[in-house]
């Protein structure tokens, strides 16, 4: 107490001195990186590249995989995988490490609205210059494009979002895969007379899963209204609206009304839901087909008793919403770019895709040329590949808008729950992408 | 040299009655003042710029590349959110009533740890364990224990009979459940401030009250609560705040969910900031930082003007 006038006067220019020092440092500290990747090419040097995935089964088998076989060929390039958790928490540590300048060599992270929310003209390096990017897909590559750079290369396979459902019981009690919403909800009804069954699994222990009523049902909006997510985009369209867009929302209340649900809908989680529609505990889950490979890893004799069909909309042949795989992707101020370069190169041919294949099983369509399928692949992702063959797929809005709030799960999780309805959760929802639209400076919010 | 310590720390409380005091201590200090140069920068680095450069961020729209001015649109975001008045809601009866329980539990456990009772050492101690505990660890711990259907309190409730609620899941339930295991896991803290009050009370006025004829409630109301004051007053202030700025345990258990019918501000500006709106989360924190300052400040002023008229 005595002190202060005194110590305010000595301390304040020394805490300028101290932060303009921290200033030259990071200053000098990211130079030479810079003139390292812009320098010589790749050399035999011994490299150890790190690599940041997300702890989903299927994104850390991959990385394993493909770094592993890299190393085989290339003994002086070693890597170092580091996990960190999925979702909005996932997000927030990509974010942080890339604008502190800490990120890894490499890290994988979500093509589509999320990828630009990065910032990747500042964040990243570009790699129009990877000689293989030739072989990527352009569908991909729209998704990893940000001012005219192309930034990732594809780390997966496309993914369909849509009802997974169990085989065995819609063969016991007779039913049919439905084409309507109308056809859906009558199923619904018998499997609820019928057996033990949940008809609908929810699962809201993992917030992120309530989602798929909306975000898988986006290709069936993009049916009626080809428009709609550039509409969307420019303020024009909202979710509560009505039909089609709102159709996402009134599904899962119908659902959550019609006492549908799973009993712990509020506890469960995504491995539980998954354990549910394969042993028949549950009838339908909406879900990506990523979580196949929770599917193998728990569940591993039930494999072929899970299909897949598309969110029925209002009319038949309800078109299949496709996710773009995320991508790879390298840090501007990555010291390894050229090694990290090359090994992404490597990662864009058909021989990493069989890499893949045998390190994850066949998971969907891979977004490069000459990759293929193995002839035996699981019934879900058999499921799948009739709706890319017949084009009948369209693409998740994170791909078309880069307009996504951060509270959609928290409001469908209150939707199924009965704590909101429908229309009220919509235009919840309108306000809360208003947010994500002003963050990124978009014209007309 | 004890001689100038001992006459400081009378000084120091003095001085905020006597700011013209300040000069002659300063005067007599033992160490030059270079000596404090570490703390400052160290303290003005990490706390005063950062504190001061957020209000000022607060009123931008930034990236870590560039911020845009758009003066209080992060406030009018901020407060027009749907959920933002639920949660402020919640954060006021999050805060009232842990730090009442805390208070109410904290001294009844006090003084029956005080008393004449066996295994009064090992008790206490067990009180006091919870604390020692990472919020987190008990976070985790008892959303297991608190599942609707494989939960031990469930299952425990289901041998009697009874079919236990979701205790994290139900939306009206779920604050609440939250709220007891702050309770459960700060109590240990109140009980021991409350004891320390307890024993520095001097025995000769329980000698004194017992020879007017005074019984052990009489003793209770008219000795020690009075006298527990101070210690009131601080438990109920580090309570108050700890509870105004909750995170770890509501984080941990629901994610502020099921919906938003847990969402605290901590937990709002936490979601804000993991979606990128930084300016938005720092108008958050600065509306925290004014509401604790604006309930904490007036109650510390409050509670210790009493304690002086006493």
């Amino acid at each position: 107490m005595p002190f202060t006038f005194n110590r305010r006067v000595i301390a304040l220019p020394a805490v300028f001195a101290v932060s303009a020092l921290g200033l030259a440092a990071c200053s000098t500290a990211s130079s030479p990186s810079a003139s390292d990747s812009a320098g010589a090419g790749v050399s035999d040097e011994p490299v150890e590249l790190s690599f940041l995935v997300d702890n989903a089964e299927v994104t850390v088998g991959i990385a394993e995989a493909l770094t592993a076989a890299y190393t085989e060929a290339h003994p002086n390039v070693t890597f170092d995988i580091e996990q960190r958790p999925g979702g909005t928490e996932g997000d927030n540590i990509v974010k942080t490490r890339l604008q502190t300048g800490d990120m890894t060599d490499i890290f994988v992270y979500n093509s589509g609205s999320l990828f630009q929310a990065l910032a990747p003209s500042k964040t990243l390096l570009p790699l129009d210059d990877v000689e293989n990017m030739s072989a990527v897909s352009d569908t991909f590559k729209a998704g990893v494009t940000a001012d005219g750079g192309v930034y990732g290369i594809p780390a997966g396979t496309a993914m369909g979002g849509g009802i997974l459902y169990n085989i065995p019981l819609y063969e016991e009690l007779g039913l049919e895969v439905p084409t309507t919403w109308d056809e859906f909800m009558a199923n619904n009804e018998v499997i609820a007379e019928q057996s033990d069954a949940a008809p609908v699994v929810q699962t809201y222990g993992e917030t992120w899963t309530s989602q798929l009523f909306v975000l898988g049902d986006f290709a069936n909006v993009l049916a009626v209204d080809p428009e709609w997510a550039d509409k969307y985009t420019a303020n024009e369209a909202k979710y509560a609206d009505g039909s089609p867009a709102i159709d996402g929302f009134q599904h899962l209340q119908d659902v959550a009304d019609a006492g549908y649900l799973n009993k712990d809908f509020a506890s469960a989680g995504l491995s539980d839901g998954m354990r549910m529609v394969a042993t028949g505990e549950g009838a339908h889950y909406p879900m990506l087909t990523f979580a196949f490979s929770e599917l193998q890893a728990n569940n591993p004799d039930n494999l072929n008793d899970v299909g897949l069909f598309a969110i029925p909309g209002t009319s038949g042949d309800s078109p299949l919403t496709t996710w773009l795989s995320p991508g790879y992707y390298i840090p501007a101020t990555s010291e390894h770019a050229d090694a990290a370069k090359d090994f992404l190169n490597w990662v864009a041919t058909p021989e990493a895709c069989d890499v893949q294949t045998e390190a994850v099983g066949a998971q969907g369509p891979y977004f490069v040329d000459g990759c293929t399928l193995p002839e035996d692949v699981p019934q879900m992702v058999a499921d799948m590949l009739p709706y890319f063959d017949a084009g009948n797929t369209g693409p998740a809005l994170e791909f078309l808008s880069p307009v996504k709030g951060p509270a959609l799960e928290n409001i469908m999780v209150e939707v199924g729950s009965g704590i909101r309805s429908a229309q009220d959760g919509a235009a919840l929802y309108d306000e809360d992408v208003k947010k994500q639209a002003q963050q990124l400076g978009l014209e007309g919010w | 040299m004890t001689d100038t310590l001992h006459a400081r720390t009378q000084e120091a409380p003095a001085s905020i009655d006597a700011p013209d005091r300040t000069r002659k201590a300063r005067k007599r200090s033992t160490y030059p003042m270079w000596f404090y140069a570490p703390a400052g920068v160290i303290y003005g680095a990490l706390f005063v710029i950062p504190t001061f450069a957020s209000f000022y961020f607060a009123l931008t729209r930034w990236t870590i590349f560039d911020s845009e001015f758009i003066g209080l649109e992060n406030f009018t975001t901020f407060f027009a959110e749907p959920y933002l008045f639920e949660s402020l809601l919640n954060t006021l009866f999050y805060a009232t009533f842990t730090s009442g329980a805390k208070v109410v539990l904290g001294l009844l456990l006090a003084v029956f740890l005080s008393s004449q009772i066996i295994a009064r050492g090992y008790l206490r101690s067990v009180v006091f364990f919870p604390v020692l505990v990472s919020a987190v660890g008990v976070g985790v711990t008892f959303s297991v224990l608190m599942d609707p259907f494989d939960g031990l309190i469930n299952k425990a409730l289901a041998v009697f009979g009874v079919e236990g609620p979701g205790w994290l899941t139900d939306p009206d339930l779920a604050l609440f459940s939250v709220a007891f295991v702050d309770v459960w896991r700060g109590v240990g803290l109140a009980t021991l401030i409350y004891i320390a009050g307890i024993v520095a009370i001097p025995q000769e006025y329980f000698e004194a009250a017992k020879v007017d004829g005074a019984n052990a409630w009489h003793r209770f109301w008219h000795v020690t609560l009075p006298l527990m004051r101070p210690a009131t007053t601080t438990v109920i202030i580090l309570s108050l705040i700890g509870g105004l700025r909750s995170f770890d345990l509501i984080w941990t258990m629901t994610k502020g969910g099921p919906g938003f019918s847990s969402d605290v501000l901590a937990s709002v500006v936490y979601k804000q900031y993991q979606a990128g709106f930084y300016g938005l989360s720092t108008a958050g924190n600065v509306v925290l930082f004014v509401l604790v300052a604006a309930i904490i400040i007036p109650l510390f002023w409050f509670l210790n003007r009493k304690e002086v008229d006493q």
